[in-house]
């Protein structure tokens, strides 16, 4: 940034004071640091959000064929000497490097490898369909052995079935499973250990909570798997062990201490006058504390649902490990699901590099950034709202 | 003395940690007065107030000892605190509007205390903004936010809220800091007029607001009393104490 100079040169006395940056050199030094980090903080984010997107596009632009038989393509190997090399390497799908490396026996052998692949194509009628378009990610289809229309998750079958729409469908249910369970609990321990509890007894419920956090979530999905999953069975007495319910559960208990810290931070700095105020009034601390204090905070617990939410629909390892893993579409909660970043974690290191199943999964991975991004958007706007209106302006 | 004291303080000590606020306070209101309280500042004025409906339990420093009787119940073991401060209206220096709209800040005591028919809660809150010279300049935005009134308004809505629970004891502290001249008169005249339902102790800093309104009046310094006499005593030339009309004819200090 240019440095707005004086018209009148030097000024004399104390109003040469406010523009001192030129007579600190160390400050501006520590600015130009923040300045840089902070910008290389904003790229970074940026970059990731490029690079999932680059990866995601050409199923979102339907330029990825996974049909399992595509037939124009499978060439006998006497071909080979009839095709120009940029044709052959084009249908050998190498780059140039590897094809300018690879001697004429290398590519003969690719060659037979790619006509026993389309031989080897089922015998299916579903086999020349590309699965990877639009139609078949979101809509239902009757695949071959189905009596009716139905959304398959089924990448590694001999036909690819990308239906995202079970998946989408298991991250909602294991939220908001989640968050029925976290913000009501988490919310009233705000409201108790902010407003109402001893401060001796607050010194230790609150670090208590908060050291929830710190659980590492491949030990609360152990947790999940072991001992939730058993004992909410005995209760409930569901069939699958374990389903979106289980899921759902240990997901709140993260969540839990997310919206618990920032909820009670927004209620503690409510200003003390007001609940006392209130009080002098001649309320219970009951009452001062669920009509007066935390109407004043709901910018601020909303704040922290909208974070909880984020980590509800984010979280991996909780669910990968107690949700049973089935990519099965029903609205119960007590079916086995699988959610799309389990998905992601589970089948990801499996896919191979820049195939069709790998860009479907990083399709997911930008839904999932869209969700959460849109979430914390429309959370910010209706907070600026509702702090517009607790603040009175116009 | 012919009818009871309604409020009977008997020496009445209070401490902020090491620092002592009142050193020993004796003195009964009478039912029906308008008991001013004079002082310059840091002379306990308020946390007397504060004693009176126990919020100073509020403060974790505080210390009291001695003892407070609101119609011969004791104050420091009375077994509802609640109803206490229900009967002791309260109305602090600094407006504290509740973050709630003009109609629930007033109906909010009410309710508390478990009015919740429609009809009797919107005549108690206009009743109230009436008396507290408000309710002309709010009868068309009651749904709107409390604070988002000017200063002067919001310390009248906080008139009202004291007023709306129906105390036996209003007690005003610094009620007319913010207030024009010409408001302060009008709330003058209806606690002229509320003194016939209630006692009230008024703390002020205007000497001349306790000399046009006060039966009685006390004059606390550093803590202690200095004098408690009727109010033409104390404003006259020869009060009791040489301090008093020093301070009362702005000599003092």
């Amino acid at each position: 940034m240019a440095e707005p100079s004086h018209p009148g040169g030097r000024r004399p006395g104390w109003q040469a004071l406010d523009r001192g940056q030129r007579a600190r050199p160390w400050e501006w030094v520590a600015e130009q640091a923040i300045r840089v980090v902070s910008v290389t903080a904003i790229v970074l984010v940026f970059l990731i959000f490029v690079f999932v997107m680059r990866e995601a596009l050409p199923v979102l632009l339907g330029r990825v064929n996974s049909a399992a038989a595509q037939e124009r393509r499978a060439l006998p190997v006497e071909q080979m000497d009839r095709l120009d090399p940029e044709e052959l390497r084009q249908y050998l799908e190498l780059s140039r490097k590897e094809f300018a490396e690879m001697d004429r026996d290398t590519l003969r052998l690719l060659m037979e490898v790619k006509l026993e692949a389309a031989e080897e194509v089922p015998e299916d009628k579903d086999a020349p369909l590309n699965t990877a378009a639009w139609r078949y990610l979101l809509g239902p289809h009757q695949w071959t052995g189905y009596d009716r229309p139905a959304y398959i998750w089924q990448p590694v079958s001999s036909i690819h079935k990308y239906n995202i729409v079970p998946l989408i469908v298991g991250s909602l249910k294991t939220s908001v499973v989640a968050l029925l369970f976290a913000v009501p609990l988490a919310l009233a321990a705000a409201l108790y250990v902010s407003q109402l509890a001893p401060p001796r007894l607050k010194e230790w419920v609150k670090p208590g909570i908060e050291l929830l956090a710190g659980i590492p979530s491949v030990v609360l999905g152990f947790f999940g798997l072991v001992v939730l999953a058993t004992f909410l069975q005995q209760v409930c007495g569901y069939a699958s062990r374990l389903n979106a319910f289980v899921a759902g559960i240990a997901l709140g208990l993260a969540c839990i201490p997310v919206i618990f810290s920032i909820a009670e931070d927004a209620l503690t700095s409510v200003p003390r006058s007001f609940s006392e105020a209130a009080l002098a009034l001649g309320s219970s601390r009951w009452q001062a504390a669920w009509q007066v204090v935390l109407p004043a905070a709901v910018p601020g617990v909303f704040a922290a649902i909208v974070l909880g939410f984020g980590r509800a629909v984010g979280e991996t390892m909780v669910v990968l490990m107690a949700s049973g893993n089935a990519s099965l579409l029903t609205w119960s909660v007590f079916d086995s699901t699988r959610t799309m970043t389990a998905t992601i974690a589970a089948e990801l290191a499996e896919t191979v590099f820049g195939g069709h199943h790998y860009r479907i999964l990083f399709l997911l991975g930008a839904l999932l950034f869209a969700v959460t991004f849109l979430s914390n958007l429309l959370g910010e706007l209706v907070i600026q709202r509702l702090k517009r209106r607790l603040e009175g302006g116009r | 003395m012919a009818e009871p004291p309604c409020i009977e303080i008997r020496d009445l000590r209070l401490a902020y940690g090491p620092k002592e606020v009142l050193r020993g306070i004796s003195l009964d209101v009478l039912p029906n007065e308008i008991f001013g309280v004079i002082g310059p500042a840091q002379s306990g004025k308020t946390s007397l107030l504060r004693c009176l409906n126990r919020t100073i339990d509020f403060v974790p420093t505080a210390r009291v000892q001695g003892t407070i009787r609101v119609d011969g119940d004791e104050v420091r073991r009375t077994k509802d605190v609640f109803a206490l401060r229900r009967k002791i209206g309260m109305v602090a220096p600094l407006p504290v509007g509740l973050p709630l709209s003009i109609y629930d800040n007033v109906a909010f005591a009410p309710r508390c205390a478990g009015l919740t028919r429609k009809a009797d809660l919107e005549a108690m809150v206009e009743q109230c903004l009436r008396q507290a010279a408000l309710w002309e300049e709010v009868k068309d935005r009651l749904d709107s936010l409390g604070t988002r009134l000017s200063g002067g308004q919001q310390q009248r809505l906080t008139i009202a809220r004291a007023l709306s629970h129906q105390p036996e004891i209003l007690c005003l502290d610094e009620f007319s800091i913010a207030i024009d001249p010409v408001t302060t008169m009008r709330i003058e005249e209806v606690l002229k007029e509320l003194r016939a339902h209630m006692t009230i102790i008024l703390v002020t800093n205007l000497t001349q607001q306790a000399r046009r309104l006060a039966d009685r009046t006390l004059f606390l310094w550093n803590g202690e009393i200095v004098e408690l006499d009727r109010t033409d005593v104390i404003f006259s030339e020869q009060p009791a104490n040489r301090k008093t009309y020093e301070y009362v004819n702005g000599i003092f200090g």
